[in-house]
């Protein structure tokens, strides 16, 4: 614990930290949205949402040594994420839709792991990261570096947030995506396809996915095996905000964006994937203790 | 044909293949070693997962926490720990004598069962409350940070993992621990057979049919959930203890805490064979042994790709499993039979 004398003494190095967390917690959030997505429409728990984020920096990768920019990787990204999910939705996620969902969660494993492994094999394990070239602020006589990159995949991540949710709000797809949420049965009676509209909610967060996968692979590295923290990351947000809670899931990812930082530097680098997935306990243990002093029906 | 009979003459096939295993197979026997344990495995997964309903991703921390337990134990009896580990067991003042390593064996694996135990008892009465899915996710994370904490723990040897004690030549550990396996195997199939005829496997299957009236019927559920889960621990932490000394290196994530290899593993072995079922995962860790070993052998650097879409073609196309299947096709012949169900009346009743 030497390094929380060193947080007491220089205070500048929590905004330091604050801030780090705040640019990633955003990329969390973004993630989170999608998985709040498919876990409302389709009552699917997808474990493969990191590794879409994967594919997605991956991409992005490709779209840079085509000698483009980086930027062009987002919507990139996007589009072939969207297509690979709505691919995946069309072999395997319709089967399982009303299935146990015990059954989805393993299926979606399978799913992670194949990618995992696929790509490891066609681009290698090495840590990649795509030089966006941008420079850094400097804050407070320098006591305080913010990379510019940073700040833009933060703003970034924002405005595909925002673009997604008016989409959900005002669109007729959004609309019939939204109806189907509330009661699948009652929105086949009044005409919408809940097919068409499953395999679209899940193309549309692959898609999310593989925009925050640009945003990482920017601002951040990349690695075959990066997936399941991100997954972990964006259940724990759900959880901690509810089903269909915007406000929630980014208030949740900028504090849990934080939150990591912090132990990150408190209790060494190593033990940070640690602290995420026993900070993932301790939030569903909190979440159960709530349920019960509520006498919820637990569920 | 007499089902009763039907059953008695596969189990003493099965225990006649066991023992005279070192005859049949010589030249593979550290595999079917292996298998013995995978059965392990599957069945204590099926315990929790298929008898109880409650799905585990996390078995894999107690097959760790035994690995581990034995280890330090065998080591912890004769020399200091940490001075073992920091030596990587490769220090020459590390010798075990024949009678050294017997008895460390004799005390880790009890200890490496008794340790995994305690674990799942304690565990298990901070998250067994939760339901179905969300537990499932909680062992998800478990297992993982397991993982992690081990690679960041000194005393054990950190990232750099644990060499199991090195067996003094005059013993053929190849046959030791081909019937510690398989005596293991054994113990744990005539145990489980014995408590799903209780009343307490009843009443974990009841939970697993429908918790609330089980609740509202006034069955302690979550104690029950708890006891269940320090039951397949006890077994899976001395398995855990046996494969680290076949294996004779222990790498925290890569052998002990591997919750993408063998923690799914064990959850496939079980509904490839049948979930809920006695025999399913004796079966399915057969079947899936044999498949897995093909895998690693001809698909080197894919096997993971075949594993995944062979785990989606499983729970998409199968979530029966064989003897589900069997059950479904052949009711007569597969299916519960008239005292059973008689048995079953007759203690609901009671």
């Amino acid at each position: 614990m030497d390094n929380l004398n060193l947080l007491i003494q220089a205070p500048i190095l929590n905004v330091q930290l604050l801030l780090d967390g705040l640019w990633i917690g955003a990329i969390f959030a973004l993630a989170a949205f999608g998985m709040a997505l498919v876990w409302g429409v389709m009552n699917i728990i997808n474990v493969a949402q990191g590794e879409f984020v994967m594919l997605g920096g991956f991409i992005t990768l490709m779209v840079m040594e085509a000698g483009l920019s980086p930027l062009l990787g987002i919507p990139a990204a996007a589009i072939v994420l969207f297509v690979l999910g709505w691919l995946l939705y069309r072999v395997i996620i319709w089967r399982i839709v009303d299935a146990d969902m015990f059954i989805s969660l393993l299926a979606t494993f399978g799913i992670s792991i194949m990618m995992q492994q696929l790509m490891n094999e066609i681009f290698g394990s090495d840590v990649r990261t795509a030089e966006s070239g941008l420079g850094m602020f400097y804050l407070f006589d320098n006591m305080v570096t913010v990379s510019q990159i940073k700040v833009l995949a933060f703003v970034l991540a924002f405005a595909i947030g925002l673009a997604l949710w008016l989409f959900l709000k005002r669109s007729r797809l959004g609309q019939a995506i939204r109806a189907t949420s509330q009661n699948p049965r009652a929105a086949r009676i009044l005409g919408i396809d809940t097919d068409r509209v499953y395999a679209a909610t899940y193309a549309i967060n692959a898609a999310l996915c593989g925009a925050a996968g640009a945003l990482v692979v920017m601002a951040y590295s990349i690695h075959p095996y990066v997936g399941l923290p991100y997954t972990v990351r964006s259940f724990m947000i759900v959880i901690m905000a509810g089903l269909g809670n915007l406000g929630g899931v980014i208030a949740a990812g900028l504090g849990l964006g934080a939150a990591e930082q912090f132990a990150g530097f408190l209790l060494g680098a190593e033990y940070q994937l640690a602290f995420v997935f026993l900070l993932l306990v301790v939030v569903l243990v909190w979440r159960q203790m709530v349920l019960a002093r509520r006498r919820q029906y637990l569920k | 044909m007499n089902r009763r009979l039907a059953n008695v003459i596969a189990i003493l096939a099965l225990g006649v293949i066991g023992i005279l295993g070192p005859w049949l197979f010589p030249a593979h026997l550290s595999q079917f070693s292996k298998l013995w344990l995978f059965i392990v495995l599957a069945l204590t997964w099926d315990l929790l997962g298929g008898q109880t309903g409650y799905n585990s991703f996390g078995n894999v921390v107690f097959f760790g926490i035994g690995m581990y337990a034995a280890a330090v134990t065998q080591v912890g009896l004769y020399y200091p720990v940490a001075a073992y580990t920091a030596a990587k067991g490769g220090g020459t003042e590390f010798v075990f004598d024949v009678a050294q390593f017997y008895t460390g064996l004799a005390v880790g694996l009890p200890v490496g069962g008794i340790m995994a135990a305690l674990a799942a008892a304690a565990l298990g009465m901070v998250i067994l409350g939760m339901r179905g899915h969300y537990f499932a996710i909680a062992t998800l994370g478990l297992a993982i940070a397991a993982g992690e904490l081990a690679a960041g723990w000194e005393y054990i040897g950190a990232g750099s993992g644990m060499v199991t004690p090195t067996p003094p030549d005059t013993i053929d550990t190849t046959l030791l621990f081909y019937y510690l396996s398989f005596a293991l195997a054994a113990v744990t199939f005539g145990f489980l057979a014995w408590l799903y005829s209780t009343r307490f496997g009843l009443a974990i299957n009841a939970i697993r049919d429908d918790e609330d009236k089980a609740e509202a019927m006034g069955h302690h559920t979550t104690r029950n959930k708890v006891i269940t889960w320090t039951i397949s621990a006890f077994f899976l932490g001395i398995a855990g203890g046996i494969f680290g000394n076949l294996s004779k290196f222990i790498d925290p994530i890569d052998v002990a805490f591997n919750g993408a290899e063998v923690g799914v593993w064990m959850i496939l072995m079980a509904i490839l064979g049948g979930k809920g079922t006695l025999w399913g995962p004796v079966i399915g860790a057969a079947v899936f042994y044999v498949t897995k070993e093909l895998f690693w052998t001809y698909l080197l650097g894919w096997q993971r790709v075949a594993l995944g879409a062979l785990i989606v073609i499983i729970v998409v196309f199968f979530p029966q499993g064989i003897v589900g299947w069997l059950k479904e096709r052949w009711p007569e012949r597969f299916g519960p039979s008239k005292e059973e169900m008689e048995a079953a009346d007759a203690k609901g009743g009671a």
